[in-house]
C-alpha cells in the first residue's frame, strides 16, 4: 500500500508542480502593473550580410528594456513570422520586457520599412542578419555578456521567426536558449510532403499554403512577378508552381533554409512549440526538430497546443501554458534563474466549446517524456471497406476543402463540430471501424496500409482520419489529410502491392460508440493534383488502421484554485451566518431581562419622546404622558400633530430619536415582545386582499405563534359586526368595513394595551356610537385603552383621560371631567350686540366681553350664575336667543387650531 | 430566553414561534399571483411540445447561432427537450419568476399595510425576513423543479427515454444525462440566487412591490447588456449575469466546471452581499408604510 502510494504521489508530483507554477505564473501575469515596465528605442541598424558578408541592409528594430533593471539585463532576439513586422511580435516583447528581459524587435528583411529581398531565412542573409544583431546587443551596455562580445541572448520567434531561432542557433554559438515556435524542419517537405516517405521531389505541392505565401509578397515592389523575393527564390516557385513538381534544385534551395540540415550544430536548449491544428507545418515537423537536437545532447522539451497556423493563438489555457513554459526556458538558460525545467512533454486536447467566450476549450496534458509521434502505446482498430473506384477530376476541379489554409481559429472551430465542405461524390473511398467499444486517446500519427491500382500507373492520393459519431458527422481532426504520390501502380487491383501511409499526426479524443473512418480521396484544394482525369482503385493494405496513444496526467488549472475559492466563500458566509446569529441571541438576551419597577404596573409611560426624522422634519419634538390600567385616554390634536409618530414609535415601527416608552416596565424598542400585550390599530387597516375578513383574523393570529384559544376570536367577530360578509374576500370590503375589521383585530387575544388610532374614521355614526361602549367596556380588568383622534368630541365622549398634543408637544394632560368640564366663558347670540356689551360691562362678576360675530359675544362671567346673567340682559331689553356654556377642552383646542387650521404637518 | 415564557411577554407569546415557514408559505400560497407563476411553469413545456407538433418539415432555418443544435435536437429525448426547455426559459422568464417571489414578498405586505401589523405582533424582523426570504426561495425552486419536472415527464412521454444530445459531446447515456440534467438545474437555481437577492433588496427597500419585481429585472438587463460589450474587458466577469450561460459547459464531456465554478462564486458573493444588505437595512429602518 505505501509503495503504491508513493508510486501515485511521485506522478502526480510533477503535474502539482507544473500546476503551482501556472497558478504563481497566471497570478503574476494578472498581478503584473499595467503600467509600462519598459522604454522603448526604435533605430534603424545597418548590417552588412549576405555570402560575402559585405552587402549593407537596413534593419527597422525595436529594442525594449525593462525599467527597473539593475545593471545588464539579458536579451531576447524576437523574429516574427512571414509577412510580419516588428510591429506584430509587439505584445510578445512587451510580455518578455516585463519578465526583465532586454527584447530586440526586428522586422526581417524583405519585410516592412527593412530593406533587403526575402530569401527564406537564407543562411547567407536572414540568419547572418540575426547574426549581426547579436552583435549590435553584445556591444550595449544595457545587455548581459556571457563573455566580450557574447550577449547573453535568446532566440525567441514562430513560424518564419522560429525557423530563424533554429537556423541561428545553428550557426552561431552564442544563442543561450531558443524557443522556436510552428515552425519547419524542412521547408522543401513542408510544401511538398509525401505521406508515404517519398523524397520531397515526388511530393505533392501544397499549393493552397504556397500561394498564400508568395502572392502575399508578390507585387509589392519593382518587380510586380516577384516583389520583394529574391530572384533565386521567385523563380523556383514559379517552377514548382507551374508544374506541381518540385526539382532537385528546388529542393536544394529549399532545404538550405531548412533546420534539418544543421540540427546537429544546435547546442542551445530548445523549446519547441507546435501547433496542433497546422497544416502548414504539422506536429511532424518539430518531431523532427526535437529528435535532431536531441541527438546531440542538447536539451530539448516540445509542447503542442490547440492552435497553429489554421487554429490561431488557441484558448487561454492554451495560450498561458505556452507563455510560462517560455518564460522558465528563458529564466534558467539565458537569466539563469529558477529552477531547471522539468523534461517533461505537455499538450492540450478539444474538450468542448466554451460556453462563454463561443472558442474552443481545452484539457491540458503531461507526461514525463516526449514519446514521439508513436505514442507510448498504440491500438489496432479494424476497418472493413471493399475495393472502391475512385475518379481523379480533370483539372484537380472540383476538388474537396479540408482545411482553409490561415482560416484562424474560425476554420478550426467549424472543422472541431462538423467539418468544412465534405469530401466529393466519387472521388472518395471509405473504409470504416465499427463503433468503438472503449474510447481511445488518439495523440500522434497513426498508420494506415492502403492498396491503390491505376491505369496511368501514378497516383496523387489524400487519406484522412475520420472521427464519426452516433449520428453520422463526421469530424476530421485539425483538418489535417496525408498527400501521398503512389508510383508504379499496376492497372489491376489484384496486382496492387500495399502501402503504408502515415496519416498526420493529430490529438484527439475518440469517445466509445463513434466510429474511425478512412477516406482516400482523389482532389484536395490545397494540393497540385495531375490535371488528367483517372479511374483509381483503392482498397485497405491491411486489416485495420494503427493509432497511436498517450496517457497524460491532466495538467490541473486555476479552477483547483477557483474550487477552493468557492468553498471557502460557502464556508466563510455560513461562518458569518453563525456569528450573526450568536451575536444577535446574545444581544437579546441582555435586552430581555430590564424591567423598570416604578412602571410595572402602568400599561403605558412616554417619556420625553423626540422623534426627527431623516429629513430634518421633527414630528415629535417633546411628549409626555401616562397611560394607567383602566384608562381610555384620547391622544387629541389636529392632522400632524404627532399623534401617528407617536403611535409609530409605541408599535415599534420607528426608532425614537429620544425619550423612552415603557409598557409594563419594559422598556420598549422595534420588536420587544413586550408588543405582545399591546393590540393597534395604526394608519389604518392592513389586510392580504386575497383572503376573507375571517381568515385574515386566523392568518394574523397564527403570525403570534400563541394559542388559538387565547383569540377570542368569536368576541373580535362580533366586535366587527360584519355578519356574513366576514367571509367575503378583504379586496371587496368597503373603508369601513375593513376599518371595523382592523378593530377586531387589534382586540384579539384581549391585549392589556389597546391601541387605536382614528378608530371612528369610515364609521356612520351608530357604528361611532356603538365603538364608544365597546371602548369604554374594554378598559376594565385592568386592560386599559389609547385612542388617537383630531376629532374633540369623540374624545370628550369615550376617554376617561385627554392627552392634547400640537406641533408635536403636550399642550394639555388630565382626567376628561377636569379638562372638559365648565369654563368660566359663555357664548351669547344676542338680539342687540352693543346693549348688551353695555349691560354686561356693568355686571359685577363679569371679567371680560368680545364680540364673536355679527351678534354674538364671549363673556367671560367668573362663576356668576349664567341664569343670572340672561336674566340681566332680557331685564335691559335684550333679546337672547341662544346661551352655550364653552368647555375648556374646546378652549384650549381652539386656542391651538381655532385661529389656524393649518396642521402641524404644515410647519 | 427562558423555556417557559418570554419575559415581559403574552402568555404563550415566544418570538421564535411566531410567523412560521409554514405559515408564510401558506399566505403565499393562497395569492393568485402564486398560483399563476406555478401554473405557467407547469404550462410551458406543455406549449412547447405543442409548438413542436407543428413542425412544417423543410424550413431548418434556426438562425445558425450557437444554440442551434439545442433546437435542432431538442425532440431527440425526455432529456434534450427538458434541456431545450430550461435553456428557453434560463434567460428571461425563470428571471423574472424568481424576481416575482423574491422582489414582491416585503414589499406587498407594506403595500397592503400588513407589514406594521406584524411588526407589531411582533415578529422579530429578521425573523420575518429570514422567513420571507426562506418561502420565497422555496417558491423559486419549485418553479424551477416544477419547470423541469413537467418537461422532462411531458418529453418523456411523447419523445421517449434516449440519450443526452449535444453536438459539442459525445452522446451522454440517459442516466447520467439525468445527472447532467440536475447539474445543469442547480447550476440555474444558483445563477438565480443573483435575480433573488437583487429583488429581495429592493423589496426591502420599496413599498412598491411592481417596483422591486421591475427594478430586479431591470438591473438583471442591464448587466446583460453590458456583458455583450466586449470593449469592457475583463471587468465584464464581475457582471452578476456574466456566467449565466456556463451551465453549457455541463454538456461537453469531460465536464467543464471552470466557468460554473466561477459563476457560483459570483452568485454566492452577490447573493450574500444583497440579503446581507436588506436585512442590514431592514432592522434598522422606520417603517411608514
Amino acid at each position: 500500500m505505501p509503495a503504491i502510494r508513493s508510486a501515485r504521489v511521485r506522478r502526480a508530483l510533477p503535474a502539482a508542480a507544473v500546476a503551482s507554477a501556472l497558478l504563481a505564473a497566471a497570478v503574476l501575469w494578472l498581478a503584473w502593473p499595467e503600467s509600462a515596465a519598459y522604454t522603448t528605442e526604435e533605430q534603424v541598424v545597418s548590417v552588412r550580410s549576405g555570402p560575402g558578408g559585405d552587402e549593407p541592409v537596413d534593419l527597422d528594430t525595436t529594442l525594449y528594456l525593462p525599467t527597473d533593471r539593475s545593471g545588464p539585463v539579458p536579451a531576447v532576439l524576437l523574429a516574427h513570422g512571414f509577412g510580419g513586422t516588428k510591429q506584430s511580435v509587439r505584445a510578445d516583447a512587451e510580455d518578455l520586457a516585463g519578465l526583465g528581459y532586454a527584447v530586440l524587435a526586428y522586422t526581417a528583411r524583405g519585410f516592412g520599412r527593412s530593406g533587403g529581398e526575402i530569401h527564406l531565412d537564407s543562411p547567407d542573409y536572414e540568419v547572418r542578419d540575426a547574426q549581426r544583431l547579436l552583435d549590435w546587443l553584445a556591444a550595449r551596455p544595457e545587455v548581459g555578456k556571457d563573455a566580450d562580445g557574447d550577449p547573453k541572448v535568446g532566440v525567441v520567434g514562430g513560424s518564419y521567426g522560429g525557423g530563424l531561432a533554429l537556423l541561428l542557433a545553428a550557426q552561431d554559438q552564442r544563442v543561450d536558449a531558443i524557443v522556436p515556435m510552428i515552425t519547419w524542419n524542412d521547408l522543401s517537405r513542408s510544401f511538398l510532403p509525401e505521406s508515404t516517405g517519398a523524397d520531397p521531389v515526388d511530393g505533392v505541392f501544397k499549393k493552397g499554403w504556397a500561394g498564400l505565401f508568395f502572392g502575399g509578397s508578390a507585387g509589392i515592389g519593382a518587380d510586380p512577378a516577384c516583389g520583394r523575393f529574391a530572384r533565386d527564390v521567385c523563380e523556383m516557385y514559379q517552377r514548382t508552381a507551374t508544374t506541381g513538381r518540385a526539382t532537385p534544385e528546388a529542393v536544394d534551395l529549399l532545404r538550405r533554409s531548412s533546420p534539418s540540415t544543421v540540427l546537429d550544430r544546435i547546442k542551445a536548449p530548445t523549446l519547441l512549440v507546435q501547433g496542433e491544428t497546422d497544416t502548414l507545418f504539422p506536429l511532424s515537423e518539430a518531431d523532427a526538430n526535437a529528435r535532431g537536437i536531441a541527438a546531440n545532447g542538447t536539451p530539448v522539451r516540445v509542447a503542442w497546443y490547440t492552435g497553429g497556423h489554421d487554429g490561431g493563438e488557441g484558448p487561454r489555457s492554451d495560450r498561458d501554458r505556452v507563455r510560462f513554459l517560455t518564460a522558465q526556458w528563458l529564466d534558467y538558460y539565458v537569466k539563469g534563474e529558477g529552477e531547471a525545467p522539468a523534461n517533461s512533454f505537455t499538450w492540450s486536447r478539444v474538450a468542448g466549446f466554451d460556453a462563454m467566450d463561443r472558442g474552443l476549450v481545452t484539457n491540458g496534458y503531461s507526461v514525463d517524456d516526449y514519446p514521439g509521434l508513436s505514442g507510448t502505446a498504440t491500438e489496432r482498430v479494424a476497418l472493413a471497406g471493399p475495393p472502391q473506384p475512385i475518379a481523379n477530376p480533370p483539372g484537380g476541379n472540383p476538388a474537396a476543402i479540408s482545411t482553409l489554409p490561415g482560416g484562424g481559429g474560425l476554420a478550426s472551430a467549424a472543422s472541431e463540430v462538423g467539418g468544412l465542405i465534405g469530401d466529393l461524390p466519387g472521388q472518395h473511398a471509405i473504409f470504416q471501424s465499427e463503433p468503438l467499444a472503449a474510447a481511445v486517446d488518439i495523440a500522434g500519427a497513426p498508420t494506415v496500409s492502403i492498396r491503390a491500382a491505376s491505369p496511368t500507373g501514378e497516383a496523387v492520393l489524400f487519406v484522412k482520419l475520420y472521427d464519426v459519431d452516433e449520428g453520422g458527422a463526421a469530424t476530421l481532426p485539425g483538418g489535417i489529410v496525408a498527400p501521398v504520390r503512389l508510383t508504379g501502380l499496376p492497372a489491376d487491383p489484384a496486382q496492387a502491392r500495399a502501402v503504408t501511409v502515415t496519416l498526420p499526426a493529430i490529438v484527439r479524443r475518440i469517445e466509445a460508440g463513434h466510429r474511425l473512418r478512412v477516406v482516400v480521396a482523389t482532389s484536395d484544394q490545397g494540393y497540385a493534383t495531375p490535371a488528367e482525369p483517372a479511374l483509381y482503385t483503392v482498397a485497405l493494405g491491411g486489416d485495420g488502421i494503427t493509432v497511436p496513444t498517450v496517457t497524460g496526467e491532466p495538467i490541473p488549472t486555476t479552477a483547483v484554485l477557483w474550487r477552493w475559492v468557492l468553498a471557502g466563500l460557502v464556508a466563510a458566509v455560513l461562518l458569518g451566518l453563525v456569528v450573526v446569529l450568536l451575536v444577535v441571541r446574545r444581544h437579546h438576551r441582555r435586552t430581555d431581562s430590564k424591567i423598570h419597577e416604578e412602571y410595572a404596573q402602568t400599561p403605558l409611560v412616554v417619556r420625553r419622546l423626540r422623534k426627527e426624522y431623516a429629513d430634518g422634519f421633527v414630528a415629535v419634538s417633546n411628549v409626555d404622558f401616562t397611560v394607567a390600567r383602566g384608562q381610555v385616554v384620547g391622544l387629541l390634536g389636529p392632522n400632524g400633530a404627532g399623534k401617528t409618530t407617536t403611535l409609530r414609535v409605541l408599535m415599534g415601527l420607528t426608532q425614537p430619536s429620544g425619550g423612552e416608552i415603557y409598557v409594563f416596565g419594559h422598556r420598549l424598542v422595534p420588536g420587544s415582545p413586550v408588543l405582545s400585550r399591546l393590540g393597534a390599530l395604526v394608519e389604518g387597516p392592513g389586510f392580504l386582499p386575497h383572503l376573507s375578513g375571517l381568515d385574515n383574523l386566523k392568518a394574523y393570529w397564527r403570525a403570534t405563534g400563541r394559542p388559538a384559544a387565547d383569540a377570542r376570536l368569536d368576541d373580535a367577530v362580533e366586535i366587527a359586526g360584519l355578519g356574513d360578509s366576514i367571509h367575503r374576500k378583504v379586496r371587496k370590503y368597503s373603508h369601513g368595513m375593513k376599518q371595523r375589521l382592523a378593530i377586531a383585530q387589534a382586540m384579539l387575544g384581549l391585549p392589556e394595551l389597546l391601541v387605536l388610532d382614528e378608530p371612528t374614521d369610515g364609521l356612520d355614526p351608530p357604528q361611532i356610537a356603538e365603538m364608544r361602549r365597546v371602548l369604554k367596556r374594554y378598559a376594565t380588568d385592568g386592560r386599559a385603552v389609547l385612542v388617537s383622534s383630531h376629532l374633540l368630541a369623540e374624545v370628550e365622549q369615550t376617554c376617561t383621560h385627554a392627552v392634547v398634543v400640537n406641533k408635536g408637544e403636550i399642550v394639555a394632560s388630565g382626567p376628561v371631567e377636569e379638562i372638559v368640564g365648565d369654563s368660566p366663558t359663555v357664548r351669547l347670540d344676542v338680539s342687540d350686540v352693543d346693549a348688551a356689551e353695555a349691560v354686561l360691562q356693568r355686571l359685577a362678576g363679569v371679567r371680560s366681553v368680545a364680540g364673536d360675530g355679527t351678534n354674538g359675544l364671549v363673556v367671560d362671567i367668573n362663576g356668576t350664575a349664567r341664569s343670572e346673567v340672561v336674566a340681566e340682559l332680557v331685564r335691559a331689553g335684550v333679546g337672547v336667543d341662544r346661551v352655550v356654556p364653552r368647555r375648556r377642552l374646546e378652549d384650549a383646542f381652539l386656542a391651538l387650531v381655532g385661529d389656524n387650521s393649518r396642521g402641524s404637518g404644515d410647519r | 430566553m427562558s423555556s417557559t415564557a418570554t419575559i415581559g411577554a403574552a402568555a404563550g407569546y415566544r418570538p421564535g414561534r411566531t410567523l412560521s415557514v409554514w405559515q408564510e408559505w401558506r399566505r403565499q400560497a393562497t395569492r393568485r399571483r402564486t398560483q399563476l407563476a406555478l401554473g405557467f411553469m407547469v404550462l410551458l413545456p406543455l406549449i412547447v411540445l405543442i409548438a413542436f407538433q407543428f413542425d412544417s418539415g423543410g424550413d431548418d432555418d434556426n438562425g445558425g447561432g450557437e444554440f442551434a443544435s439545442l433546437i435542432d435536437l431538442a425532440t431527440s429525448g425526455g432529456l434534450n427537450f427538458t434541456l431545450f426547455t430550461l435553456f428557453v426559459s434560463a434567460g428571461f422568464l425563470l428571471t423574472v419568476v424568481v424576481a416575482l417571489f423574491c422582489g414582491d414578498t416585503v414589499a406587498s405586505e407594506a403595500s397592503w399595510g400588513s407589514l406594521r401589523y406584524l411588526l407589531a405582533v411582533p415578529v422579530p424582523r429578521a425573523r420575518l425576513l429570514a422567513v420571507k426570504l426562506v418561502v420565497a426561495l422555496g417558491y423559486s425552486a419549485v418553479a424551477l423543479v416544477l419547470l423541469a419536472g413537467t418537461a422532462l415527464l411531458v418529453g418523456t412521454l411523447r419523445y421517449g427515454w434516449s440519450p443526452l444530445r449535444s453536438t459539442v459531446a459525445a452522446e451522454i447515456p440517459a442516466g447520467e444525462g439525468l445527472l447532467r440534467l440536475l447539474g445543469v438545474l442547480g447550476y440555474l437555481a444558483a445563477g438565480l440566487l443573483v435575480v433573488a437577492g437583487l429583488a429581495f433588496l429592493l423589496s426591502v427597500l420599496t413599498d412598491a412591490p411592481l417596483g422591486a419585481v421591475g427594478g430586479a429585472v431591470l438591473l438583471f438587463i442591464l448587466s446583460s447588456i453590458l456583458d455583450q460589450i466586449t470593449a469592457l474587458g475583463s471587468i465584464r466577469s464581475f457582471l452578476p449575469t456574466h456566467y449565466s450561460d456556463a451551465w453549457l459547459g455541463l454538456l461537453s464531456t469531460p465536464v467543464q466546471s471552470d466557468d460554473i465554478v466561477k459563476g457560483c462564486i459570483s452568485a454566492v458573493a452577490y447573493a450574500t452581499l444583497f440579503w446581507s444588505l436588506a436585512f442590514w437595512r431592514f432592522t434598522r429602518k422606520d417603517v411608514v408604510s
